[in-house]
Protein backbone atom coordinates (compact mmCIF):
# COMPACT_ATOMS: atom_id res chain seq x y z
CA UNK A 1 0.00 0.00 0.00
CA UNK A 2 1.20 3.52 -0.66
CA UNK A 3 1.83 6.03 2.39
CA UNK A 4 2.05 10.10 1.32
CA UNK A 5 3.37 12.04 3.94
CA UNK A 6 3.20 15.88 3.82
CA UNK A 7 4.61 18.91 5.52
CA UNK A 8 6.37 18.93 8.90
CA UNK A 9 5.60 14.88 9.17
CA UNK A 10 7.70 14.54 5.47
CA UNK A 11 10.50 16.54 6.69
CA UNK A 12 10.81 14.14 9.60
CA UNK A 13 9.96 10.88 8.37
CA UNK A 14 12.42 11.83 5.13
CA UNK A 15 9.92 10.69 2.43
CA UNK A 16 7.18 12.06 0.62
CA UNK A 17 5.53 8.29 0.19
CA UNK A 18 6.38 4.84 0.47
CA UNK A 19 5.14 1.63 -0.14
CA UNK A 20 5.15 -0.05 2.55
CA UNK A 21 3.53 -3.97 3.30
CA UNK A 22 2.41 -4.22 7.17
CA UNK A 23 1.80 -7.62 8.77
CA UNK A 24 -2.00 -8.62 8.71
CA UNK A 25 -3.08 -7.62 12.39
CA UNK A 26 -1.89 -3.76 11.55
CA UNK A 27 -5.97 -3.03 10.45
CA UNK A 28 -6.71 -0.14 11.65
CA UNK A 29 -5.43 4.11 11.00
CA UNK A 30 -4.11 4.00 14.83
CA UNK A 31 -2.13 0.67 14.31
CA UNK A 32 -0.66 1.60 10.84
CA UNK A 33 0.38 4.48 12.77
CA UNK A 34 2.25 2.50 15.59
CA UNK A 35 3.54 0.27 13.24
CA UNK A 36 5.04 2.91 10.99
CA UNK A 37 6.41 4.77 14.05
CA UNK A 38 9.09 2.00 14.36
CA UNK A 39 10.07 2.19 10.96
CA UNK A 40 13.15 4.56 11.45
CA UNK A 41 14.28 7.64 14.17
CA UNK A 42 12.45 9.89 11.42
CA UNK A 43 8.98 7.91 11.73
CA UNK A 44 9.04 7.52 15.18
CA UNK A 45 10.23 11.60 15.88
CA UNK A 46 6.89 12.45 12.89
CA UNK A 47 4.19 9.65 15.19
CA UNK A 48 5.47 11.30 18.55
CA UNK A 49 2.34 12.82 18.86
CA UNK A 50 -0.34 10.96 16.80
CA UNK A 51 -3.15 13.02 18.05
CA UNK A 52 -1.68 15.77 16.12
CA UNK A 53 -1.71 13.64 13.27
CA UNK A 54 -4.34 13.60 10.57
CA UNK A 55 -5.32 10.81 8.30
CA UNK A 56 -7.29 10.61 5.24
CA UNK A 57 -7.73 6.63 3.78
CA UNK A 58 -8.34 7.66 -0.39
CA UNK A 59 -8.17 11.28 -0.33
CA UNK A 60 -10.94 11.19 2.57
CA UNK A 61 -10.24 11.82 6.45
CA UNK A 62 -10.41 9.32 8.65
CA UNK A 63 -10.05 8.54 12.83
CA UNK A 64 -7.94 6.36 14.34
CA UNK A 65 -10.08 3.63 14.99
CA UNK A 66 -11.01 3.07 11.16
CA UNK A 67 -9.92 0.00 8.63
CA UNK A 68 -7.68 0.89 5.89
CA UNK A 69 -7.11 -1.98 3.07
CA UNK A 70 -4.65 -3.24 1.11
CA UNK A 71 -4.77 -1.18 -2.38
CA UNK A 72 -5.76 2.02 -0.09
CA UNK A 73 -3.87 5.27 -0.50
CA UNK A 74 -3.20 6.33 3.06
CA UNK A 75 -2.30 9.94 3.90
CA UNK A 76 -0.71 11.24 7.21
CA UNK A 77 0.20 15.20 7.63
CA UNK A 78 -0.13 17.83 10.29
CA UNK A 79 -3.64 19.94 11.38
CA UNK A 80 -4.15 22.14 8.23
CA UNK A 81 -3.47 25.73 7.92
CA UNK A 82 -4.59 26.97 4.45
CA UNK A 83 -6.74 29.78 3.79
CA UNK B 1 -16.59 25.85 -8.65
CA UNK B 2 -13.40 25.19 -7.72
CA UNK B 3 -9.99 26.31 -8.96
CA UNK B 4 -6.46 25.07 -7.18
CA UNK B 5 -3.72 26.67 -9.19
CA UNK B 6 -0.37 28.32 -8.80
CA UNK B 7 -1.15 31.21 -11.00
CA UNK B 8 -2.28 34.46 -9.30
CA UNK B 9 -6.13 35.41 -10.02
CA UNK B 10 -8.15 38.77 -10.95
CA UNK B 11 -10.53 39.22 -8.44
CA UNK B 12 -12.72 41.69 -10.67
CA UNK B 13 -12.75 39.37 -13.81
CA UNK B 14 -13.55 36.22 -11.68
CA UNK B 15 -16.93 38.24 -9.89
CA UNK B 16 -17.85 39.59 -12.77
CA UNK B 17 -18.02 35.47 -14.48
CA UNK B 18 -20.08 34.62 -11.47
CA UNK B 19 -22.97 36.55 -12.04
CA UNK B 20 -22.68 37.25 -15.81
CA UNK B 21 -25.86 36.69 -17.26
CA UNK B 22 -27.65 35.52 -14.17
CA UNK B 23 -30.38 37.63 -13.65
CA UNK B 24 -32.14 36.29 -10.44
CA UNK B 25 -28.83 37.28 -8.73
CA UNK B 26 -28.75 39.88 -6.43
CA UNK B 27 -26.36 39.55 -4.38
CA UNK B 28 -22.50 38.65 -4.72
CA UNK B 29 -20.10 38.48 -1.21
CA UNK B 30 -16.83 37.64 -1.12
CA UNK B 31 -14.08 37.09 0.72
CA UNK B 32 -10.14 37.52 -0.37
CA UNK B 33 -7.19 36.20 1.89
CA UNK B 34 -3.90 37.80 1.20
CA UNK B 35 -0.47 37.10 2.60
CA UNK B 36 0.22 38.82 5.72
CA UNK B 37 3.63 40.03 7.54
CA UNK B 38 3.16 38.43 10.85
CA UNK B 39 6.48 38.99 12.19
CA UNK B 40 6.82 42.92 11.76
CA UNK B 41 7.71 44.97 8.68
CA UNK B 42 10.12 43.14 6.71
CA UNK B 43 10.36 39.78 8.30
CA UNK B 44 8.50 37.24 6.69
CA UNK B 45 10.33 36.60 3.26
CA UNK B 46 7.73 34.30 1.83
CA UNK B 47 5.01 32.15 2.18
CA UNK B 48 4.90 28.49 0.63
CA UNK B 49 1.46 26.59 0.89
CA UNK B 50 1.81 23.17 0.16
CA UNK B 51 -1.39 20.87 -0.34
CA UNK B 52 -2.72 17.22 -1.36
CA UNK B 53 -3.01 17.23 -5.02
CA UNK B 54 -6.37 14.87 -5.41
CA UNK B 55 -8.18 15.55 -2.10
CA UNK B 56 -7.21 19.04 -2.09
CA UNK B 57 -10.07 19.63 -4.88
CA UNK B 58 -11.85 16.85 -3.90
CA UNK B 59 -13.14 18.51 -0.39
CA UNK B 60 -13.41 21.89 -1.73
CA UNK B 61 -16.01 20.17 -4.11
CA UNK B 62 -17.55 18.61 -1.39
CA UNK B 63 -17.50 22.20 0.89
CA UNK B 64 -19.36 23.84 -2.59
CA UNK B 65 -22.14 21.20 -2.59
CA UNK B 66 -22.53 21.64 1.53
CA UNK B 67 -22.90 25.62 0.76
CA UNK B 68 -25.33 24.98 -2.05
CA UNK B 69 -26.99 22.36 -0.06
CA UNK B 70 -27.29 24.86 3.21
CA UNK B 71 -28.07 28.22 1.10
CA UNK B 72 -30.63 29.42 -1.52
CA UNK B 73 -27.28 29.94 -3.60
CA UNK B 74 -26.76 30.67 -7.41
CA UNK B 75 -23.76 29.68 -7.32
CA UNK B 76 -20.63 29.13 -5.35
CA UNK B 77 -16.47 29.72 -5.95
CA UNK B 78 -13.28 28.94 -4.48
CA UNK B 79 -9.87 29.57 -5.94
CA UNK B 80 -6.96 28.52 -3.54
CA UNK B 81 -3.12 29.23 -5.01
CA UNK B 82 -0.16 27.29 -3.80
CA UNK B 83 3.49 27.30 -4.29
CA UNK B 84 5.71 30.26 -2.98
CA UNK B 85 3.97 33.40 -2.40
CA UNK B 86 5.44 36.78 -1.13
CA UNK B 87 3.56 38.93 1.48
CA UNK B 88 0.89 41.04 -0.30
CA UNK B 89 -0.09 38.03 -2.76
CA UNK B 90 -3.53 36.75 -3.08
CA UNK B 91 -3.55 33.41 -1.30
CA UNK B 92 -7.40 32.61 -1.10
CA UNK B 93 -10.99 33.89 -2.57
CA UNK B 94 -14.28 32.79 -1.68
CA UNK B 95 -17.70 33.85 -3.03
CA UNK B 96 -20.86 33.06 -3.14
CA UNK B 97 -24.25 34.55 -5.17
CA UNK B 98 -27.81 34.61 -4.17
CA UNK B 99 -31.47 36.37 -4.98
CA UNK B 100 -30.41 37.99 -1.40
CA UNK B 101 -27.55 39.19 0.53
CA UNK B 102 -27.97 37.43 3.99
CA UNK B 103 -27.05 33.87 1.91
CA UNK B 104 -24.63 35.21 -0.07
CA UNK B 105 -23.05 36.82 3.00
CA UNK B 106 -23.33 33.39 5.61
CA UNK B 107 -22.26 31.06 3.09
CA UNK B 108 -19.17 33.00 1.90
CA UNK B 109 -18.20 33.04 6.02
CA UNK B 110 -19.01 29.26 6.15
CA UNK B 111 -16.59 28.51 3.02
CA UNK B 112 -13.84 30.25 4.46
CA UNK B 113 -14.42 28.70 8.14
CA UNK B 114 -14.65 25.16 7.09
CA UNK B 115 -11.84 25.45 4.11
CA UNK B 116 -9.47 26.65 7.14
CA UNK B 117 -10.31 23.77 8.89
CA UNK B 118 -10.90 20.67 6.21
CA UNK B 119 -9.15 21.53 3.28
CA UNK B 120 -5.17 19.87 3.12
CA UNK B 121 -2.91 22.73 2.72
CA UNK B 122 0.28 23.74 4.96
CA UNK B 123 1.61 26.73 5.69
CA UNK B 124 5.63 27.13 5.16
CA UNK B 125 6.75 30.79 6.29
CA UNK B 126 10.20 32.33 5.57
CA UNK B 127 10.84 34.45 8.31
CA UNK B 128 14.43 36.06 8.96
CA UNK B 129 15.98 33.41 6.65
CA UNK B 130 14.41 30.50 8.82
CA UNK B 131 11.53 28.38 7.37
CA UNK B 132 8.54 27.01 9.89
CA UNK B 133 5.28 25.39 9.43
CA UNK B 134 2.24 27.90 10.50
CA UNK B 135 0.72 26.20 13.35
CA UNK B 136 -3.15 25.26 13.55
CA UNK B 137 -5.57 27.76 15.23
CA UNK B 138 -7.84 26.66 17.70
CA UNK B 139 -10.22 29.67 16.60
CA UNK B 140 -10.14 28.41 13.76
CA UNK B 141 -11.61 25.37 14.62
CA UNK B 142 -14.11 26.85 16.73
CA UNK B 143 -15.32 29.04 13.93
CA UNK B 144 -15.68 25.82 11.98
CA UNK B 145 -17.46 24.38 15.01
CA UNK B 146 -20.46 26.88 15.09
CA UNK B 147 -21.50 25.64 11.72
CA UNK B 148 -22.00 21.97 12.19
CA UNK B 149 -25.19 22.72 14.96
CA UNK B 150 -25.96 26.12 13.10
CA UNK B 151 -28.54 25.80 9.81
CA UNK B 152 -28.91 28.00 7.25
CA UNK B 153 -31.02 31.03 8.17
CA UNK B 154 -33.86 31.79 5.30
Amino acid sequence: MKVLYFAWLRDRVGLSEEIVEPPVDVATVGELIAWLAQRSPGHGEAFADPTIVRCAINQDYAKAHERFNAGDEVAFFPPVTGG
Amino acid sequence: MIKVQREDFDIGVELAALSQGRDNVGAVASFMGLVRDVAGPGALSAMTLEHYPGMTERQLEQLEAEALARWPLDRVLIIHRHGRLLPGDRIVLCAATSSHREAAFEACAFLMDWLKTKAPFWKLEEIDGKSSWVAARQDDEDAAARWQNNNQSE
